[in-house]
């Protein structure tokens, strides 16, 4: 055993004064709930909510080499996104296993910032140091991270941090002066719902924090970022994808590109891997058709089978549908909409039904 | 912070109540204190028995599910389920917000009302709290 001393948030005062409850995360203490997961999740899906995600490694490229850097490690085009725009993408190793899923961003003059999950933050940088030497800069320790996601968030950052925020396009990304300062403004988010995300240095960071609150976002904790994003349908890097799952079962094809024909780690495998038909391993979504809770680990089986197809990734309580829903890797003739399935819910065994993606989709019009 | 743990209920360690039922000596009624809702958080789902199941003193008869965690109830006393709180069924979340009333979880008819002697008394519970706060 190493002795683990978890990384404080630069905002955690304004956490602890709004009672949040914390919980280690990838080597963070995070806040993981104020008032309660459900109601934090309610403020996302019917108002806005607050997110402190600054666990989420941020590392810039600058250069003219920046974006051939970028593409040489990542399955996304990246040389192709233009000016103002983000995409997500994944490192992916020479199996076309996924090391990590990123957020990446390309801004003016030939700047490039790159968002990685926590717990393979330092992995991810020798990624990029490896192809980027020092230019590769990490910021994750002077800035501070945060989400405003919710069917009132775009308002909201237009009020707060002024208009050209309405202006964004989704996976639009722009910087704003404010105050004294600058923020940078990406209409991206982890829940499902319309929203930005804004890095801001830590020393104005409780300024924007404080306006947010004050201009009605709720704050929300890991907890209900985890409902959120599981109800969307969204991967959890660790848990419904990881080095051993590679981009096409896990339906994430559209985050690699081969066409360009460009190399990048992990291509050889893939366009193998994108040319055999998915017979073994396909996610699936799954939503219970009785009461009951799916969690992680969860053995999945055919009804009335005595054999496990598979363990849940990801599993919990959807808020917004009121029911278990749970994500498993399926034989593909299994993995159809439809399909009937039972979980075994601690010797209980629970009818659940793969349906299409995402679980909740926000109300149209 | 500061929990509810009224005067007149009696208290198990696994942070549960249970109250006499003035009509009827042999029955109680149980439900988790203020202090075991918090910690469990929302909660979404309770898997219990149905009515006319047997209880068995210390031992789990049911599982509540919250938004982040499973924890199981145990059966402070031993006796028959003589009901399950319906309402629970569509609003769980009653829990949490009245933990006392209409968050109520089960009705039991003891088979030894004199077990109840070996719970706690208001007075314990509270130091039970505070230490299990630290």
């Amino acid at each position: 055993m190493r002795d683990v001393v978890l990384t404080q948030l630069a905002l955690r005062e304004r956490h602890l004064a709004r009672g949040a409850r914390f919980a280690p995360f990838a080597g963070w203490e995070m806040p993981l709930q104020y008032e309660g997961i459900v109601s934090e999740h309610r403020a996302v899906r019917e108002r806005v909510g607050l997110f402190d995600v600054s666990h989420l490694a941020r590392v810039w490229l600058r250069g003219p080499e920046a974006a051939a850097r970028l593409r040489s490690v990542t399955t996304y085009d990246v040389t192709s996104l233009p000016e103002g725009a983000a995409h997500y993408s994944l490192y992916c190793n020479a199996a076309g296993g996924i090391e990590d899923d990123v957020f990446i961003y390309h801004l003016p003059d030939q700047r490039w910032l790159v968002i990685h999950n926590a717990a393979n933050a330092e992995r991810d940088l020798e990624r990029l140091r490896a192809v980027a030497g020092q230019d590769a800069a990490d910021v994750t320790a002077e800035t501070v991270l945060l989400a405003v996601q919710g069917p009132q968030a775009i308002e909201l950052l237009n009020r707060v941090l002024g208009e050209a925020v309405t202006t964004l396009q989704p996976r639009g990304c722009v910087e704003l002066a404010w105050r004294d300062t600058r923020v940078l403004v990406a209409r991206t988010g982890y829940t499902g719902e319309d929203g930005g995300e804004c890095v801001i240095g830590i020393e104005h960071a409780e300024a924007l924090w404080d306006a947010l609150l004050a201009g009605g976002a709720t704050p929300a904790g890991l907890g209900a970022r985890d409902t959120l994003r599981l109800e969307a349908a969204l991967p959890l890097h660790g848990n419904d994808i990881d080095p051993t799952t590679h981009p096409y079962e896990a339906g994430l094809g559209f985050a690699v590109s081969l066409d360009d024909g460009a190399p990048f780690t992990g291509r050889e495998a893939l366009v193998e891997a994108k040319s055999r038909p998915a017979s073994y391993g396909c996610v699936a979504h799954l939503s219970a058709r009785a009461r009951g809770v799916l969690r992680r680990g969860y053995e999945v089986r055919e009804p009335g089978a005595d054999v496990s197809l598979s363990q849940l990734t990801s599993g919990g309580h959807s808020p917004s549908l009121r029911l278990g829903i749970g994500m498993a890797y399926l034989p593909a003739t299994l993995a159809k909409p439809g399909v009937m399935l039972e979980v075994d819910v601690r010797g209980r065994a629970l009818p659940v039904e793969v349906v299409r993606r995402p679980f909740y989709r926000k109300p149209t019009g | 912070m500061s929990y509810e743990t009224p005067e007149h209920l009696l208290y198990t360690t696994d942070h549960e109540w249970l109250q006499r039922d003035d009509e009827r000596p042999d029955e109680v009624t149980i439900g988790i204190t203020d202090f075991a809702q918090e910690q469990v958080g929302d909660v979404v789902y309770l898997e219990l028995p149905a009515a006319g199941s047997a209880l068995t003193a210390g031992e789990p008869f049911g599982e509540i599910e919250s938004a982040k965690t499973v924890a199981e109830l145990f059966a402070p006393i031993g006796g028959e389920l003589i009901a399950v709180n319906a309402e629970l069924e569509e609003r769980p979340e009653l829990v949490n917000e009245s933990p006392y009333d209409d968050g109520w979880i089960v009705r039991v008819r003891m088979s030894r009302p004199a077990e109840l002697d070996g719970l706690l008394n208001v007075h314990a519970y509270r130091e039970l709290i505070v230490e299990d706060e630290r």
